[in-house]
């Protein structure tokens, strides 16, 4: 579904991501895990169109992508940011939120499908005409969630999308992606720095280090500890360390 | 050093009411490491900062007893909180990159520090700063001596916040998620060195953070707060034996490496945990 | 915070006892859980209502600003006499119950011109403001949004025009054409919007790489639509605000223009100009000059104290 070969990222004479191939099957997870400064998230916007300065080759679908790309493919692909409270308008209601992507697809039914949206994601209809200050972190990233649903995308690309909020609210979000995921057979690349929040979600993962993925390893391997690279060793063994406590 | 608080309430009044932030929460620190965990909003911040007596404006305050080493914080006049603030006690905020001064270089402003609360000239106090900084662990203190706030990484910064926190020698440490806005690897090597520094010195240290399993690897003690109140207590490494349905709560809602779950529990709040 | 704002709701005994309390139109704007886009929509504007209620001061130059234009409004219905009625042998006459403020030195009575100027000087306000607001706007967010040469090209020329003192400019522009109440329109709207054009910039700039516009991009929403639906609206509250406090810089350029005899022509009644050929009498007949002087100040005050007013409410960055 989602072919990475060889991208390539520089910011002027920064050099961000230096080479990465990935593949993601249809109806798959990937997740990147990296810490800050590492390009994990660089990716993402390389691959969802909001940077331009890319080279490489990017496929989605066996299309392979240009730099500008089209509203077909936004309506393929779609992502959620980290904070909710940066990733929605202050002064938009949620219903106007929802029904942007709609109008900018020329799609039919608002009401409906607004209406399906948020029982989707388990808002309930009161919150529909609610502004985001009126809500709670949870809800605004459910809100961002349904709004990258409504054009109804093949590909959700998140990008460290439940950082900001509560360990509480975060089982929540996950476990509504879990279940989206299912139900839509969606395919997901998570950006994380929490490597227990990406192994939970995907089976198989990259872990970047300096603009490169130093190692692809699946889920399992990592719980078992059969990590090749010395950064994937010492990921794990912090985030083993904690948990044993 | 004896922090001693006894049913400390803080209010907020607000549109709809009296919003109540800390409901009789009572604790009392010697020289230890003490955890306050909690969800955003659980009032764990005000707690810590309610000893140093540094609350919003709006903030109502009021306490049977909130005493630091027997001062009456809620009677003592502001200057003798100017003793104790900065003083005798330190606080380290989450990010380095808001609380550093962004025009004076790292070892300037340790030093104004270091002169601040030890008389001396500008040589000693360069040169205590050169000492504090190598015991926060930099490797090269004249490098961050002469570097400004945005040339360093996030981690190095915390220390320099830390290593200012320390130029007066402080009885208590208060860290208010030092680390939240750290990579795993730093965060551990700041941990380790608030751990030695502690223990080296005699300090107390208060860390706050919604990071129940990081606290109690850490902290001698844990205290769990929820919607402003104290819900459980424990001790060091005993988070297996925690009682509190919303303790046992938190650690069953992340996920984890070692146990993988195929769907996470969901916390069922419980109105009787307000009563 | 006054007792009748949302916020200190509490305090009002209506408010807190849900028997109390009939459901009426107040009720239906606060609600918390609005049914439709326009009751959303009117709750926020009640909400930012209440806040600005609550200043008096600002409310003080809200009442000021509605008095006086809808005085202007209805002047020709109401002057007493026709503001170009010469009455020679009453030249200069003091303030009286015939003439309430006075003649002038043709004996045309005051009151009548002021009311009947304020039409002149607040319409030459409002044919700026309608001007200058969307240009400094559109060209302030062009060049905000696409950056690169349209920035460059777009912010020199506003450079270009700040360079130049603003009465200069605009005295220039109009002896280049013709005196006249249209070119001192285009005058000042020539001078004035360069700052509109940096504000609305400045806004863009911050605005561009936040997530939320991040998001609509990704929806695959065009530029022009970008721009015109996420971004104007959100620069609008500090234009709205920083147009508010420079109402008083246009009157007084407006006036300054009549005054120099660049502006209204004569017999027009225009404060400003009224000021320039009564300036002779004002040490004998000191009320000829001063009563469009008051005029000028109260307008000018009224809308400093409304855009201070506005800016607490629209602009929370400024708090």
């Amino acid at each position: 579904m989602i072919d990475i070969k060889d991208l390539h990222v520089r910011f002027g004479a920064v050099h961000a991501v230096r080479g990465i191939s990935l593949q993601v099957p249809r109806g798959g997870s990937f997740g990147i895990v990296g810490e800050s400064g590492s390009g994990k998230s660089t990716v993402l916007r390389a691959l969802s169109g909001l940077n331009p300065d890319w080279t490489g080759s990017m496929a989605i679908n066996g299309q392979s992508l240009g730099r500008v790309r089209g509203k077909d493919f936004f309506r393929r692909v779609q992502m959620v940011f980290q904070d909710p409270y940066g990733s929605l308008h202050p002064r938009q209601t949620v219903d106007r939120a929802l029904s942007e992507p709609l109008i900018v697809h020329g799609m039919d039914d608002h009401e409906t499908r607004i209406l399906r949206a948020l029982a989707e994601v388990a808002l309930p209809p009161a919150t529909r005409f609610r502004f985001p200050h009126q809500l709670s972190g949870g809800q605004r990233q459910r809100v961002a969630i349904a709004r990258a649903l409504m054009a109804e995308p093949d590909v959700l690309l998140l990008d460290e999308p439940t950082s900001a909020l509560d360990v509480s609210v975060q089982a929540e979000v996950l476990n509504l992606l879990a279940d989206l995921q299912d139900r839509r057979g969606l395919t997901y690349i998570l950006v994380s720095h929490n490597l227990a929040v990406v192994a939970h979600l995907c089976p198989r993962l990259g872990v970047m280090q300096g603009g490169l993925m130093v190692e692809q390893i699946s889920a399992s391997d990592l719980r078992a500890g059969r990590t090749a690279h010395p950064h994937t060793t010492a990921l794990r063994r912090l985030s083993v360390e904690l948990e044993e406590a | 050093m004896h922090v001693d608080i006894q049913n400390l309430c803080i209010a907020f009044p607000g549109a709809t009411g009296i919003s109540h932030a800390v409901r009789n929460v009572s604790l009392s620190i010697g020289n230890e490491k003490l955890g306050i965990v909690g969800e955003s909003g659980s009032g764990k911040s005000l707690t810590a900062r309610s000893i140093l007596r540094l609350l919003p404006r709006s903030a109502r305050l009021s306490a049977d007893r909130l005493a630091f080493d027997g001062i009456d914080v809620l009677k003592a006049s502001e200057s003798a909180m100017r003793g104790i603030r900065g003083k005798r006690a330190g606080l380290i905020l989450q990010d380095p990159k808001y609380s550093l001064n962004p025009v004076m270089t790292a070892g300037a402003q340790i030093a104004e520090a270091w002169r601040m609360h030890r008389k001396g000239g500008a040589r000693e106090a360069r040169d205590g700063a050169m000492d504090l900084l190598d015991q926060v662990r930099i490797n090269d203190p004249a490098r961050v001596f002469a570097a400004y706030p945005h040339e360093l990484s996030g981690g190095m910064g915390q220390r320099v916040m830390i290593a200012m926190m320390l130029a007066p020698d402080p009885e208590l440490l208060i860290a208010d998620e030092p680390t939240s806005a750290l990579d795993a690897t730093v965060q551990a090597e700041i941990l380790r060195l608030l751990d030695d520094l502690v223990s080296r010195r005699g300090m107390a240290l208060i860390l706050i953070s919604h990071d129940l399993p990081l606290v109690s690897h850490f902290c001698d003690r844990v205290a769990v707060m929820y919607a402003g109140r104290i819900v459980e207590q424990l001790g060091a490494g005993e988070l297996a034996r925690a009682r509190h349905p919303y303790t046992t709560g938190l650690l069953e809602c992340l996920p984890a490496l070692s146990h993988p779950r195929p769907r996470l529990a969901v916390m069922k709040r419980d109105p009787e945990w307000l009563k | 915070m006054s007792a009748t704002s949302p916020t200190g709701a509490g305090a009002d005994p209506s408010l807190r006892d849900p028997s109390l309390r009939d459901p009426s139109w107040r009720d239906w704007l606060l609600s918390d859980t609005p049914a439709s886009r326009s009751q959303a929509a009117w709750g926020a504007r009640y909400r930012l209502w209440c806040d600005f209620r609550a200043n008096t001061l600002a409310m003080g130059g809200l009442i000021v600003i509605v008095l006086m234009v809808s005085a202007a409004l209805i002047a020709p219905l109401v002057v007493p006499y026709d503001p170009a009625m010469q009455d020679l042998t009453n030249r200069l006459a003091r303030p009286s119950a015939l003439h309430w403020f006075g003649t002038d030195e043709l004996g045309r009575d005051l009151f009548s011109r002021i009311l009947m100027g304020g039409r002149v000087t607040l319409g030459m306000v409002v044919a700026v403001v309608v001007l200058v607001a969307p240009l400094g706007l559109a060209v302030g967010c062009i060049a905000g949004y696409y950056g690169g040469v349209a920035d460059r090209v777009l912010m020199r020329v506003t450079d270009v025009f700040l360079a130049f003192p603003r009465l200069i400019l605009a005295l220039a522009f109009v002896a280049a054409i013709k005196p006249g109440i249209t070119s001192a329109i285009f005058a000042i709207v020539l001078t004035a919007w360069p700052p509109y054009a940096r504000l609305a910039r400045a806004e863009t700039l911050s605005l561009r790489n936040t997530d939320f516009i991040a998001a609509v991009r990704l929806t695959g929403a065009s530029s022009a639509r970008i721009v015109l639906r996420h971004i104007v609206p959100l620069c609008l509250g500090s234009l709205v605000v920083r147009v508010t406090l420079d109402m008083s810089s246009i009157i007084l350029t407006a006036a300054s223009l009549g005054f120099l005899g660049m502006g209204a022509q004569p017999p027009s009644p225009e404060w400003g100009a009224m000021i320039a050929t009564a300036r002779r009498f004002i040490l004998d007949q000191w009320w000829v000059p001063t009563i469009p002087g008051i005029a000028i100040f109260l307008v000018s005050l009224a809308f400093n104290l409304l855009g201070d007013g506005l800016r607490d409410v629209l602009d929370p960055k400024q708090r």
